[in-house]
Formats: C-alpha cells, sequence, structure tokens
C-alpha cells in the first residue's frame, strides 16, 4: 500500500489531482530504502517502499548503476522475512532491477530454497525470478528442480517452469531439450494452462524436425485438447505441418483439412476465428475449402462485440485481395458496417466492399461512401482514396463516377498528405485511362484555383504542362494557369510560367497569346520568376528572334535530367562557390542503393532551369535512365521491357542476387543486383559468369563488374547479350558469381590488404515468350478488338490437361502470356464450368496484341483452351499460339 | 526462433484519462527507448480516446499493431499484440486484466483507487503475461494468485495503526523542514 503524502503546506483544493505519489522523488525514495537494513523489519512499511520504488521505474524514472546496486543489496536482506505480501514484491522488484551476473549469485541460494519451499506460490514465483535472472553457468545446478516443477501437481507451479523454459530455449537450448519427457508428460495434463504451455514448449523443443512435429499434431488432433489457447495452438501447428506437406500432395484431399474444419464448431470463439483464418491462408484454398470458413466470419460480422466484427472483417478483407467472389455472399452483412461506430471496422468493410464489387454495384456502393467520408479521420479517408484508385484501374469504364467522387472529396477539407493521395490517384487514372484525361485535367484546375498546398500545385502546373497542349482544346487551360501568376507565391508562378511556355511550345496558335502573358512575368517581383519569363520568351522565339531550333526547345522544355535526382542534390551540396563552375557532368550516374524506390522528395524546389520531374517516375523510367548512362549500353535503343527481379539465391545466404531481365530490340542486359550479407567481409571486382550454352540465340557482348561491395550496401552488375534483331528468342542461363575477397576487421572497419579469389554458384534462369510481352490496359476491350479486325486473327483449340481448378488453368496461362487481364476477367466465379478472360498487351517490336481465352471444365477436371488472337501482325498472332503451345 | 507461432502480447498498459501512465509492461524489444513507448502511448491513447469502449472491448490497428482497449471511470486498459495476433486471444487477456482489477479494486476501480494499490495493480499484470507469454486469464484466478500473498499483510490503507499514521506525520514534518 502506498502512503498517501499529504502535504499539508500547500494543500490543493483540486481533489482530482490528488495521488498518494504527490510530489515523490526519488533521492527520497531510495533513503527509506534503508528500512530494508533494520534488525527488526517492518513488513509493511517495506513493501510500500518496494511499491514507490516500482512506481518510479514504472513512471519511466531510471536508477544509477551505484543506485541500482545499493537497492538490489538491501532488497536481497528482505529473504529474512516470512511475510508473504512482502516477498511477492522482493520478487517483482528483483525482475525488475535484473542484476548483474555476479550479483545475481547473491539471492540465488535464497531463491533456490523458495523453489522446494512448501508454498506452492513460493515456489511457483522463485521460478520465475530464477530463470529470468540466470545465466546458463546457474541452469546445470537447478536443473533437476525445474525438471520435477514441470511435472508439479500445483498448475500454477507446472506453468512457471514451462513459460521459463521456453524463454530458456533461446538462450540454453541444449539444456531444455532433455527436458522433452517431462513436458510431453505435461501436454496430458489435466489444468488447461498447463496444457497450453506445454505444448508451447514440446512444438518449440521440436520445431526443426518436421516429423516430430507432424508426429504431435497427428496424436493430438486425434485427442481431446482442453484448453481454447492450447487448441489455437495447435490449429497453428496444424497448418505449419500442412504447409510444408502441400507440395507432394497435389489433388486430393488435404490431409488434417477435416480439423480445422471440425474447429470451426468448437465452442470458444477464439478457436473458432482461429480454424476460419486458418483455412483462408491455406496455400491455393480451394473454394470449396472456404466456403466454410467464410460462413462463420460472415455470423461475426453481425456479432455485438466490436472485437469479432474487426477480427471477421479484417480476415475477409485479406481473402478478398486473392478470392473476392468467395467474399461476395457478406457483402450485405458488410454494408451495414460502413456505419459501424468503430471507425477501422468501418473502414476495412469499405475497401473489403470495394475489392469485391462488380461492375454494377460501383454506383451505389460511392453513394453510401460519400456519406462515411465526411467522419472519418484522413487516415481512413487515404486507404479509401487508395482503394478507389484500384478499382477504377479494374473497371475503366466506371472512371466517371469514380473520378466525380474524387473531385468531390478534394474540394472538402483535409490534410496534405489526404490531398496527395487523392491527387496521386488522379494522376494515375489519367495516365492508365486514357478517357478519363479531360475531366480529370478539368478536375485538377478547379482544385488549383483555390489549394493552399504549394507542392501540390506545383506537382499539377508541371502535369498540366505536359499534357494539357496534347488535348483538343488546350486554350481552356490557359486561364487557371495564368491566375496562379496573378494570384500565388513565387513558387507557384514560377511553376505557372513554366507551364505557360510548354503550351507555348506546342500548341503554335497560342503563341503568341501566351508571349503576351509571359511578357507580363517580367515585372514580378520575384527573381526567379522573371527569370524563366526572360529565358521562355527568348527560347520560344519572342520577337521574331530565331532562338534556338524548334527540337532544342522541346527537348529543353520537357527533357528530364539523366541523372539521379538525389546524386545531383548531393553535388550541388558539396560544391564550394569559386571561379571554377558547377560541372555537370561531374555528378556521378551510377544510382546508389534502393535505386528504384518509388520515393518522391518532399519540399522539391523547382528551382532548376528544366523543370524537373515532379509526375511519378515508374520503375520502368528509372531503369531506363540507369541503362542509358552506361555508355555499352545506350546505343542499344528503346528499353523495349525489364522484368520483375528474379531470385538467384536462396533467402538467408552469405550473398543475395537477384537479376532483373532488360529486353531491347536486339539484345537483352541482366542486370545482377548483388547484396553482401557478412559484415566481415568485403568484394571486390564482382562479375557474373554466365553459361549460354542452353540458349543458341544469345551471344554475349560485355560484362560489367562492380569494383566492390562491401556489407549491406547493394550494387549492380550487368551482362549484355546480342540476339536476333525482333526475335522472341528463349533461352536457359546459368550463373556463377566471381569476386575477390577480402576481410574486413570488425573493429576499424578496414579491409586487409590480402584478398583470395572465389566463386559462388548462383541459381540458373530463364528468357521466356513473357519476356518480349508488355502489359498494357485497354478501356474498352469489344472497341480494340474490332478496330484491329480479323485479319490479324489467328484461333486454335487447345486441351490443358487435368488441373485443380478453372481458375488455376486461367492464371497459369495469364503467367504464360504475360499479358493485362481485362474488365476483371481474370477471377473465374466459383464453380463455374465456363468462363471467358479478355488479355491486352503489346509485343516487342511494339505490336499490339488482343487475347480472347474460352475455357472450359469437365467433370474430371479436363481443361479446353479456345485461344483467339488478334494483333496489328499476323506473325506475332502465330507467335502467341507458339508460346501456349509450348507452353 | 519460431516464438511467432505461439499467442504473445507486446504490451499491456494502464493510463489515466489524460494518457499519463498508471501501470505499464512491455515484453517487446520493439519500443527500445522511453521515448519510443512514451510515443506509442501517446498515439494510443489520442486514437481511442474518443470511442466509446466502455460496455465492450474495443479493438483498433495502430502503427501496426493491434490494439484491444477497454475503459472504466478514469482508466483505459490497453493490450497491444503484432498485427498477425488474434484478435479474441487479445481481446480474453484484456478481460482478464480488466476483470482481474476490478475484483482485486472491489469494484471500486478509478485512479486513485489504483494508485492507491498499486502494488496489486503491478503483481496482477505479473500474472497475467509472463515475457510476453500469456499466464493466465481467468480474472477469479489472477485476482486469486495476487490476493493470496495479501492475507495477513495487505489490510488496507485506511486500518493504518495509529503508532504508523503517526511515524507517517513525522516522516512529513521533517521533509518540510529541510526545504
Amino acid at each position: 500500500m502506498a502512503q498517501p503524502l499529504v502535504k499539508k503546506d500547500d494543500d490543493r483544493d483540486d481533489e482530482a489531482e490528488y495521488s498518494p505519489f504527490l510530489g515523490i522523488e526519488k533521492g527520497a525514495v531510495l533513503q527509506e530504502a534503508r528500512v530494508f537494513n533494520d534488525p527488526q523489519l517492518d513488513a509493511r512499511r517495506c513493501s510500500q517502499v518496494i511499491t514507490k520504488l516500482l512506481y518510479l521505474l514504472n513512471q519511466g524514472e531510471t536508477f544509477t548503476k551505484i543506485e541500482a546496486t545499493e537497492v538490489f543489496f538491501a532488497v536481497t536482506k528482505l529473504f529474512q522475512s516470512k511475510d508473504m505480501g512482502l516477498r511477492r514484491m522482493v520478487y517483482l522488484i528483483i525482475k525488475e532491477l535484473s542484476p548483474s551476473a555476479d550479483e545475481v549469485i547473491i539471492v540465488t541460494s535464497s531463491l533456490m530454497k523458495d523453489m522446494n519451499s512448501k508454498t506452492d506460490m513460493y515456489r511457483a514465483n522463485a521460478i520465475r525470478v530464477l530463470c529470468r535472472i540466470t545465466d546458463g553457468t546457474l541452469l546445470g545446478q537447478i536443473e533437476r528442480y525445474l525438471k520435477q516443477a514441470i511435472v508439479d501437481k500445483n498448475p500454477v507451479v507446472a506453468s512457471a517452469a514451462l513459460v521459463s523454459g521456453i524463454h530458456l530455449l533461446q538462450t540454453n537450448p541444449e539444456i531444455v531439450k532433455r527436458w522433452s519427457n517431462e513436458v510431453q508428460e505435461a501436454v496430458q495434463s489435466r489444468a488447461a494452462l498447463v496444457q497450453f504451455h506445454a505444448l508451447a514448449l514440446l512444438h518449440q523443443i521440436r520445431q526443426n524436425d518436421r516429423l516430430a512435429v507432424s508426429k504431435l499434431v497427428t496424436s493430438l488432433t486425434r485427442g481431446t485438447v482442453r484448453s481454447p489457447l492450447a487448441q489455437c495452438l495447435l490449429i497453428r501447428y496444424t497448418s505449419q505441418v500442412i504447409r510444408e506437406s502441400s507440395n507432394n500432395t497435389a489433388g486430393g484431399d488435404r490431409p488434417f483439412y477435416d480439423f480445422l474444419e471440425g474447429c470451426l464448431r468448437h465452442k470458444a470463439e477464439m478457436v473458432i476465428f482461429e480454424a476460419a483464418r486458418a483455412i483462408t491462408e491455406l496455400t491455393n484454398v480451394t473454394v470449396r475449402e472456404l466456403t466454410p470458413a467464410i460462413t462463420v466470419l460472415q455470423l461475426f460480422l453481425s456479432s455485438s462485440k466490436p472485437v469479432l466484427r474487426f477480427a471477421a472483417v479484417r480476415t475477409l478483407n485479406k481473402v478478398a485481395m486473392t478470392h473476392p467472389l468467395a467474399v461476395t455472399n457478406c457483402n450485405i452483412d458488410m454494408e451495414s458496417l460502413i456505419s459501424d461506430q468503430n471507425r477501422s471496422i468501418a473502414t476495412l468493410a469499405i475497401t473489403t466492399l470495394l475489392k469485391t464489387g462488380n461492375e454494377t454495384s460501383v454506383d451505389r456502393l460511392m453513394k453510401q461512401i460519400t456519406n462515411f467520408m465526411s467522419d472519418i479521420a484522413d487516415e481512413f479517408k487515404i486507404v479509401v482514396v487508395e482503394a478507389i484508385r484500384s478499382l477504377c484501374l479494374k473497371f475503366p469504364l466506371k472512371y466517371r463516377t469514380l473520378m466525380n467522387f474524387l473531385s468531390n472529396i478534394l474540394r472538402e477539407e483535409g490534410g496534405f498528405e489526404y490531398k496527395k493521395a487523392i491527387i496521386d490517384s488522379i494522376l494515375i487514372l489519367i495516365r492508365d485511362i486514357p478517357d478519363a484525361k479531360e475531366s480529370g485535367l478539368s478536375h485538377l484546375c478547379e482544385f488549383i484555383e483555390d489549394c493552399e498546398f504549394t507542392y501540390l500545385s506545383t506537382q499539377i502546373l508541371h502535369f498540366l504542362g505536359n499534357e494539357g497542349p496534347k488535348t483538343a482544346d488546350p486554350s481552356k487551360y490557359i486561364r487557371y494557369i495564368y491566375n496562379r501568376v496573378i494570384l500565388e507565391n513565387a513558387t507557384v508562378r514560377a511553376g505557372a510560367v513554366s507551364t505557360l511556355a510548354k503550351f507555348g511550345a506546342l500548341v503554335d496558335s497560342l503563341k503568341p497569346r501566351i508571349f503576351v502573358l509571359l511578357r507580363r512575368c517580367l515585372y514580378d517581383n520575384d527573381d526567379e520568376v522573371r527569370d524563366r519569363a526572360t529565358l521562355y520568351l527568348k527560347c520560344l522565339g519572342d520577337e521574331g528572334e530565331f532562338g534556338e531550333s524548334d527540337k532544342d526547345v522541346k527537348d529543353f522544355l520537357f527533357g528530364t535530367l539523366d541523372l539521379p535526382l538525389s546524386n545531383l542534390e548531393a553535388s550541388l551540396q558539396s560544391y564550394e562557390p569559386s571561379e571554377e563552375p558547377f560541372d555537370i557532368n561531374s555528378v556521378p550516374r551510377e544510382v546508389k542503393s534502393q535505386p528504384l524506390a518509388e520515393k518522391k522528395a518532399p519540399g522539391k524546389k523547382q528551382s532548376g532551369l528544366a523543370a524537373a520531374p515532379s509526375a511519378p517516375t515508374s520503375v520502368a523510367d528509372a531503369y531506363e535512365k540507369m541503362l542509358s548512362a552506361i555508355p555499352e549500353f545506350s546505343a542499344f535503343g528503346r528499353l523495349f521491357k525489364s522484368s520483375a527481379p528474379v531470385e538467384l539465391t536462396e533467402a538467408e545466404t552469405e550473398y543475395s542476387v537477384n537479376v532483373v531481365k532488360h529486353i531491347f530490340d536486339g539484345h537483352v542486359v541482366f542486370q545482377y543486383n548483388c547484396t553482401n550479407t557478412v559484415p566481415e567481409i568485403l568484394l571486390e571486382n564482382v562479375n557474373v559468369f554466365v553459361d549460354a550454352s542452353e540458349a543458341e540465340d544469345f551471344t554475349q557482348v560485355y560484362s560489367k563488374p562492380l569494383r566492390s561491395l562491401p556489407y549491406d550496401s547493394p550494387g549492380q552488375t550487368f551482362v549484355s547479350f546480342e540476339k536476333p534483331e525482333g526475335v522472341p528468342a528463349v533461352g536457359k542461363f546459368s550463373n556463377m558469381l566471381k569476386f575477390f575477397i577480402k576481410e574486413v576487421d570488425p573493429t576499424t572497419g578496414e579491409a586487409e590488404e590480402e584478398g583470395n579469389e572465389d566463386e559462388y554458384q548462383l541459381e540458373d534462369f530463364e528468357v521466356c515468350a513473357a519476356d518480349y510481352m508488355v502489359k498494357v490496359g485497354v478501356s474498352n476491350f469489344r472497341n480494340a478488338w474490332e478496330s484491329l479486325g480479323p485479319d490479324g486473327e489467328r484461333v486454335d483449340e487447345y486441351g490443358l490437361g487435368v488441373r485443380e481448378s478453372l481458375a488455376e488453368a486461367v492464371s497459369a496461362v495469364i503467367n504464360i502470356l504475360g499479358m493485362q487481364p481485362c474488365e476483371g476477367t481474370d477471377v473465374v466465379p466459383s464453380n463455374s464450368r465456363s468462363h471467358t478472360c479478355l488479355l491486352s498487351g503489346k509485343f516487342i517490336g511494339d505490336v499490339k496484341v488482343l487475347v480472347r481465352l474460352s475455357f472450359g471444365i469437365d467433370g474430371p477436371k479436363q481443361v479446353a483452351m479456345k485461344l483467339a488472337v488478334r494483333s496489328e501482325d499476323p506473325a506475332v498472332s502465330d507467335t502467341i499460339h507458339e508460346i501456349v503451345a509450348n507452353g | 526462433m519460431a516464438l511467432e507461432s505461439c499467442p504473445s502480447v507486446k504490451n499491456i498498459l494502464l493510463l489515466d484519462s489524460e494518457g499519463k501512465r498508471v501501470a505499464v509492461k512491455y515484453y517487446s524489444d520493439d519500443w527500445p527507448t522511453l521515448t519510443a513507448k512514451q510515443n506509442f502511448e501517446k498515439s494510443v491513447f489520442s486514437k481511442t480516446q474518443k470511442t466509446n469502449a466502455r460496455a465492450e472491448a474495443e479493438i483498433a490497428m495502430i502503427e501496426n499493431y493491434i490494439v484491444s482497449y477497454k475503459f472504466v471511470s478514469d482508466l483505459h486498459f490497453f493490450v497491444t499484440a503484432g498485427d498477425d495476433e488474434n484478435e479474441l486471444i487479445l481481446a480474453t487477456v484484456l478481460q482478464g486484466f480488466f476483470d482481474a482489477v476490478g475484483i482485486l479494486l472491489r469494484n471500486n476501480v478509478d485512479k486513485r483507487s489504483a494508485l492507491e494499490n498499486l502494488d496489486l495493480i503491478l503483481l496482477c499484470l505479473d500474472e497475467i503475461v509472463d515475457g510476453g507469454i500469456i499466464l493466465e486469464t481467468e480474472a477469479s484466478v489472477i485476482a486469486e494468485k495476487v490476493a493470496s500473498q495479501g492475507l495477513d499483510g495487505g489490510a488496507p490503507l485506511s486500518e493504518q495503526t495509529i503508532s504508523q499514521a503517526i511515524a507517517t506525520a513525522r516522516e512529513h514534518l521533517a521533509r518540510s523542514l529541510l526545504k
């Protein structure tokens, strides 16, 4: 019990401020701790002092080493007292003080005595304290007692020993592993929690022995497990066993599925939920397996308990990413959750609905969301905006509704991050859905009329400058842009001037009027704005002068710096003003670690001469920029496609390497991203030796080694191959990493002089037909299909043999072709016997390709497919058929 | 280590109606410094402050953790776990803590009595979770384990003997003289 320190001298009227610890001070409490040394111990007084010490620690106060040691030694005296309450407080404070190894010895004998006490409470607590503070050396001495305790008939004692075992297993596995027999016995305990703790420990002892875990699961799933917590554990172990055995049981029933399904009828909600979640997370789960799990989750959705609703909707949200159709049954319950008091639940419900919704329900859904948006926090709104963006990309025909929604919420109140998410979404929609461009641009124009964020205004102005001149009626944007020159701050004004110049450069009919506007900007009171206006007037050829050639002007206005901006920034920062001008060629072109992170520098200023690119640069742009900076590759022409990285090493090896395949018209470049994960070594002259004997059409032309690869800073090495122009050549490549290895002194971080040559075998990879296909969506497949006409059409039928499901067959074909599914046709409705899938893409040589796939499945899961290809070049249509025939 | 397969708790927080600590216990290294801990508490408190978690336990995602919480009087109870934890297990731990405190404080649950009986609250935390592993979730069992030791020594403050009260008063007098 803490003493109320009623201070008479400054007695406050404010009763709410009262606290028994008011005015407590560390120094005074440490003084008080002297009572621990009294020959006649006052147990209650001592308890109070310990409580005060714990209060201080809990409030974040720290004791110096000396203070902690003093308190610890004083506390050890308290073992003399027989008072149970005091003893409990002593246990607590010893754990909190976490004494050092040499101090632990002082209390060891006292604690060991308590471990053998007749009082259960002493035994249980002494075990927990001793195991917490001990190191390995002592463990040998007390092991005997711990083994006894595990099978103690008092459940509290047994649990204390088992839980301590779980902790000790991390540091002293070899000792704890000797306790298997006792732990096994404890698994059979009738006490619920003992069973739970014993099961957890037993599994951890055996976790590396797959067979033993599998046996454990087999025997327990047949028996009875009493505690719901233990049952949850068993479910987790079971799904682990399923995961590990799934490779060799293709087809047929999944082992243990019946057990998981049975758990859905358990009486404890936590077990039901654990089982439902486990089922949804099974690899390649089928619709039939999913259904019972979805049904119980659906029941949870209408529970009165927020926790149940949250758990269910969160799980369904995850399922919706992979099996949207399986979740559609819950849509009605989900819609009622939009008005849930708990905003996390409401947001999850909405994003789930956005994922599962079909084209017809979009309008209704948007109406409901509009009401919801006004009363949630920005962070939730951002989640919703992102979900809407992906919905719009899925149903391009619905862009009107969704774009309207975005522009409406853009007008409402909101912070920077939220507005930025909306703007980013609109920009992406404009980029990917050509039909949405005009309306999107006018929404953006309206927004900048009343936008308080300089960053967003300049970003939109820049985008407008690139896209606006290419629209049907560019003149309508001029008003909005010029308003910025009149109304805004200097940064935005400068951005607007650049945008005006771009209109002038591209739209000849507007040029004279743009000159008038730019000349007005010559009187601006900001230097940057005036400079830009002068510059642009000059190079656009005002006053009839021939400034620059048309091409130069456009390059200047629209070209991008082919330098990584971060490198330029670093170089500029290290540049010291001197006679020598800044040389842009001195900026390193190599992209430093994480070359492709899509990060935009916040608060970036448009002060450079050429407007820096502010639209989000895509991964492809970054690759192109990086490759063109390497002289040996710059002559390869335009980069057609870059693949996703393919891992060439297992996880957690010394060196981690993945490869990105860059496809050019007549060449391929392999970019090996290497990471050295060993702190003690440095690699130099890193090179990949490629054996292309199984890729006959390819001839190696150049290899660019990596000079040095220090620990944990990724680097790239490149190998390029020549191949027949425009031909989708395929082949297999095997790889060997060669390098010069040097040891690094861990204390100084310096590499030793001496080193050895070494090599490291990497996995093989292939260049396949899909590498020559770029995913390009179309907004209206039917129109696009009609417009390509039947001339370049090739149709054939294929048997795909026995497949697990229709969905699996569809996704396999999509993967082989590497094309973009259109209109959401990559999703196969459950139980359907046939399905049509529409794909679109661009084949090497920039040939537009459309594919219509019709699938059918019969009783014994035989899948047949009709493949219709239309493209601008009949030869490409034939190639697509060849790909499928060989796939 | 495959500890993730065992249900685990990252922290238990008991805050007052202004977000100040009454008692907290961290079982994870996710918040290595005092500042990190306090920032997390601030964020948890402010994001749940306006919700009504009095009748039923509520739950939210905060900074990629799931936090289950329940309020009574001027006390806010929180239990935090990683984002892949079973929400219902978490809620069970919260309910166990919440009810056990109710029993220990004889249903007089507010900040003042929690501070006056801080030793019981701390012991209660100690009996619910050990190093992140759930020890016990049944409120009556937790309360029994905490209270069983206090049979002789745990007389409440109001029953202090005269001599102790005098000793306390003397101590205060001395301290005020020193200032």
